[in-house]
């Protein structure tokens, strides 16, 4: 294997690109179409779009604008939001989705992880685990966009997901969304010894030295909004990926 | 023409997509008819082993594969799954392999305090064994995505074209005659895989 692989997630909502702090306040930065072209010339490791206007409602994806999407994408593709049953996960990887990320649902009928593992193998399966601290600094997992607390342990989720049959684990902490304050180690860390399926760290990520970082604490793919679609200090919208031997020396 | 093998357990959107972009044509074939016809074939596959290999036998593509191949000169490129397809059998299911290959498919083990995960997912660099058309003008530095738990070990070390790295070597290209296979995506692999896809539609 090269690197650790560097994941740019995309928020979508109502067909456009935003970005969120903290799951809220989402901005908007533009059109997704235009930024896969833009990620594709990059040559990213993998690419990830979440549309978060979807999630935790009965909304169905938006088919027609996830094939254009996936007609440019020439990189791995993953895609959550609104995926609530196995007809959805069946139409999504026939337009050429390679991962549905699943959140709510998973939650709510577990079944739907091991239906989509059988369907496509465990490798098109990616469970959303959102994450955040409590009061008194405990880690609880959240679904329908940050909004429903489940009350559980994120490493002990995790096993259940990974049982399920999730092929890897997306772990999202909600209190460093777009806060580029870095990525929580601490949680990164404790879900990637608990499980066998790799995790893929989310969440805070501002620079490079984050990215190696998360690498250190265990993760097998770091993603990152932010980072990778605003610039400067007063968060010019400018989508970047690192250049790819400043990746190679990064995770020597 | 390129005709992509059609045996409902897979994402063939991808590969259409990218063929596409290519500009090489191609078309989904489903029944053992149509793939007689076919000039060149892409077996593609994701999921379990026996699953596939109960789509290829239910519908009759299994035996239809076999004949044409094996006793013609169609070209076939199995991919990930469709590649382990190829061999004898593998570790993770009972049913039999087309035997195209002599192989058989391994799970990925690692001692357990290896930080090493599986499934294997990620990109990697090839290091080439023998030359190929497939491989034509391919740069040094191509590099593949990967995603898969289990992986070919073939008898013959002429059979193996490339191996690639993951806690050690594994095989990541085979050819046999006009049977090759790629353990990677292509479909997936940016312009790397664009030029072993052009290869492939030019042999």
């Amino acid at each position: 294997m090269l690197h650790t692989r560097v994941i740019p997630c995309l928020l979508m909502r109502n067909q456009g690109l935003v970005k969120t702090v903290k799951f809220k306040d989402s901005r908007y930065i533009g059109d997704p179409i235009n930024a896969v072209r833009i990620f594709n010339e990059k040559e990213v490791d993998e690419l990830m779009f979440l549309d978060i206007g979807n999630s935790g409602k009965s909304v169905s994806p938006d088919f027609e604008l996830l094939s254009d999407i996936a007609s440019e994408a020439f990189m791995p593709f993953a895609y959550g939001g609104g995926v609530t049953n196995i007809d959805q996960v069946k139409r999504l990887y026939a337009v050429g989705v390679e991962k549905v990320v699943l959140n709510t649902a998973a939650a709510e009928r577990p079944h739907l992880v091991s239906e989509a593992a059988r369907l496509a193998g465990s490798s098109g399966v990616i469970v959303s685990v959102d994450v955040r601290r409590n009061w008194r600094g405990r880690h609880s997992v959240h679904v329908a966009s940050g909004t429903k607390d489940l009350k559980r342990d994120p490493a002990e989720y995790a096993c259940e997901m990974e049982r399920l049959g999730a092929g890897e684990i997306l772990l999202n902490s909600i209190d460093r969304d777009g806060t580029k304050s870095g990525y929580d180690l601490e949680l990164i860390e404790r879900v990637c010894k608990a499980v066998s399926i790799p995790v893929v760290a989310s969440g805070g990520a501002a620079g490079l030295s984050d990215l190696r970082q998360a690498a250190d604490a265990g993760a097998s793919g770091l993603a990152a909004g932010s980072m990778f679609v605003y610039h400067g200090k007063h968060d010019a919208v400018l989508i970047t990926y690192p250049e790819y031997d400043q990746l190679e020396r990064l995770f020597k | 023409m390129i005709s992509v093998v059609d045996y409902g357990v897979c994402n063939l959107g991808s590969m259409l997509n990218m063929l596409r972009k290519i500009g090489v044509p191609a078309q989904l074939v489903s029944t053992p008819a149509e793939l007689s016809l076919a000039k060149k074939i892409i077996l593609p596959g994701v999921g379990a082993f026996d699953n596939g290999m109960r789509a290829l036998t239910e519908r009759g593509l299994a035996e239809a594969l076999r004949s044409k191949v094996a006793h013609g000169e169609t070209p076939l490129l199995g991919v990930c799954l469709g590649m382990q397809m190829l061999g004898r059998g593998s570790e993770e299911g009972a049913l039999r392999g087309l035997g195209l290959i002599d192989a058989d498919a391994h799970r990925f083990r690692f001692a357990p305090e290896s930080r090493l995960k599986v499934p294997h997912m990620g990109w990697s660099h090839l290091d080439r064994l023998h030359e190929c058309a497939l491989l034509r003008d391919l740069e040094n530095e191509s590099r593949f995505y990967f995603c898969h738990s289990y992986h070919l070990v073939c008898d013959s070390p002429h059979d193996v074209l490339a191996n690639a790295g993951y806690g050690g070597g594994f095989v990541a290209m085979v050819h046999h005659k006009n049977v090759f296979g790629v353990q990677f995506h292509p479909e997936k692999s940016h312009r790397f895989g664009m030029a072993l896809l052009h290869n492939f539609a030019r042999m």
